[in-house]
């Protein structure tokens, strides 16, 4: 059983605050992280590891910096790591690093399941996962919270849905993207975290696989950004305190009467 | 440059021959578009049965053509059949942009369909627009911290997904009228690679859609735990609303997260939106921001939520709220 797992360096989006004198994100002193759904995805991996046997395989596209986020992976179960890393990767948007991404899976080998989180916190698109099934011409489950293997190849899905969940069957190789699971990654043991830092990290460049590379980067990228902006705050509230709730309740009253809202 | 890239479609998602509502809240904002182009709204209905009736509805809420495909193989969704549908139905008819709910179905076929047209997707859209025959994507990334503005200018069809709840349905027009076109597509069964073995509903049936609601009245950390949520039920009850939650709420594990507002939970839209005990992080105000007046209750006079509140109260909410349910009750 050999699985690939896709992970992403993000930072963490829950310590960002706005600077609402100049409307811009604050990213100094935000830490980088293995992007979450990312880690539930490696666990679900490394668990289908540990029953069946096999390998696990994590796989990152991003600057140098990203190799931490890759030696976690390898403190808590990965077997080995890649990172995809090339100036022509730059500026893609998620079709082309979906298709970067699934020509390296392609150049690296065979693998019976690929996994990815259900989308990054950052960017938060959730495509790039159905996008690399879909390049790589395999079946894909969304929304997993756990998975297993049977002997003869099947593959069954525990998938969220809005109201509960469904099992889906599908057969490998397939890939999965993983939501919250019920379980909690496991933490790296002072040992696993020494013995990862040793591993070493393969780089990828585009000199290593086979891809055409008028896919990739800023010219392979359909969506452009036109531009970004923090959110706008409506800034003429209202607020009331009076010296008892009372009073505060009633001038809310009259507020709302006045302006025919209840 | 993309001369014979015409016509908008909307896909209407639907299960059984019962359309989701964002499908129908989707026709409202691109009718609007479709017009400042002088092009077609068309809707794609893709489903097992009853497929006339869901076609009729999406005329009554502003398409002007229909695309109909029906089969056995479409009863329950799945990525293989339903992106085979929309990926034949676009190579014959090359619209100019494809309109899907971001819904856990919408989120699935919508990048799969992407790839296979090689194509630009914009996922989880909160508000749309028509720049030089361009569609401006808005969409917020970063937990909700940034929105951007996005353009596929040089691929048709232009594709995205749009989040339920922002756009609200257009009052139906049962007199409208418009052309149903019935295409024939089957999906042989080996084509289609999944197959759901089973399906288990965890929701209980008396959670309200919290979608729906008109009135909301909400929840966070401020309401100290489960029991806190009964001052809060009484002014929902008197108010014909229903209660809502924040994440601190739901992660406490005070309340279920079928109730949650936000990034992470459901995007609501009603009439009056009040915040009771909730900070105002800027991953709950995602999933608010659209309510038409929004009221907040908060000790804590610093706090977010007033910031995006129309109307607020500074004080506990255990003293005010019980007062505003016996206004309330006074006046009804």
């Amino acid at each position: 059983m050999d699985i690939l797992v896709c992970v992403k360096q993000v930072p963490d989006t829950t310590e960002i605050k706005i600077n609402y004198e100049t409307n811009t994100l604050i990213r100094e002193g935000v830490p980088s992280i293995v992007n979450p759904f990312d880690a539930y995805a490696l666990e679900v991996a490394v668990r289908l590891k540990e029953k069946h046997g096999g390998t696990v395989t994590v796989l990152s596209m991003g600057p140098d910096q990203a190799k931490a986020a890759l030696k976690e992976c390898l403190s808590v179960g990965a077997d080995k790591a890649y990172l995809l890393s090339d100036r022509a990767f730059g500026g893609s948007d998620t079709l082309a690093t979906s298709y970067i991404l699934a020509s390296a899976i392609h150049s690296l080998g065979k693998f019976d399941l690929i996994m990815c989180g259900k989308q990054a916190i950052d960017g938060d698109t959730a495509q790039v996962g159905p996008e690399i099934a879909e390049h790589l011409d395999i079946p894909q489950v969304t929304y997993a919270l756990d998975a297993d293997v049977t002997e003869d190849g099947k593959v069954i899905v525990k998938k969220e849905t809005e109201t509960g969940y469904e099992m889906v069957e599908t057969q490998i190789p397939a890939l999965l993207t993983v939501v919250k699971t019920e379980f909690e990654p496991r933490m790296a043991s002072v040992k696993a975290k020494i013995a990862a830092n040793r591993k070493p990290i393969d780089v990828i460049t585009s000199q290593d696989i086979t891809i055409d590379l008028s896919r990739a980067g800023l010219k392979g990228s359909p969506t452009k950004v036109k531009k970004t902006y923090t959110p706008p705050m409506k800034g003429d509230s209202v607020v009331i305190k009076e010296e008892t709730a009372k009073e505060s309740v009633d001038k809310l009253i009259s507020i709302l009467d006045e302006k025919s809202i209840i | 440059m993309f001369e014979e890239y015409k016509n908008l479609w909307v896909y209407i998602e639907s299960s059984n021959g019962v359309a989701a509502n964002v499908g129908l809240e989707l026709l409202n904002p691109t009718r609007a578009l479709a017009d400042s182009v002088n092009e077609k709204l068309v809707a794609i209905v893709i489903d097992s049965k009853d497929t006339e009736a869901l076609a009729q509805t999406a005329i009554k809420y502003g398409a002007d053509e229909v695309i109909v495909v029906e089969g056995e193989e479409y009863a329950s969704y799945s990525t293989d059949a339903y992106t085979n549908v929309l990926n034949v139905l676009a190579e014959k008819y090359k619209p100019s942009a494809i309109f899907i709910g971001a819904t856990n179905r919408g989120r699935d076929l919508g990048p799969r369909l992407a790839a296979r047209v090689k194509t630009g997707l914009t996922a989880d859209c909160t508000s749309l627009a028509m720049d030089n025959g361009n569609i401006v994507w808005t969409r917020p990334a970063f937990g909700g911290n940034l929105m951007a503005n996005i353009l596929c200018p040089e691929h048709r069809p232009q594709l995205g997904t749009v989040r339920p709840g922002v756009f609200k349905k257009a009052e139906p027009d049962e007199h409208r009228v418009g052309n149903i076109i019935k295409e024939d597509i089957t999906t042989p069964l080996e084509m289609i690679r999944t197959k759901i073995v089973d399906i288990v509903t965890t929701v209980s049936s008396d959670v309200p859609n919290i979608e729906e609601a008109e009135i909301l009245v909400s929840g966070g950390a401020g309401v100290g735990g489960p029991e806190g949520y009964g001052v809060l039920k009484e002014l929902a009850l008197a108010m014909g609303g229903s209660i809502a939650a924040s994440r601190a709420a739901v992660d406490a594990g005070w309340i279920d997260h079928a109730y949650q507002v936000g990034q992470t939970g459901k995007t609501v839209g009603p009439k009056i939106y009040i915040a009771c005990g909730i900070s105002g992080a800027i991953q709950h105000v995602a999933g608010m921001s659209s309510a038409d007046v929004i009221i907040a209750i908060n000790k804590d006079p610093e706090a977010n939520i007033f910031k995006v509140a129309d109307y607020g109260i500074v004080g506990d909410l255990f003293e005010v709220v019980p007062i505003l349910t016996e206004e309330i009750k006074k006046r009804r």
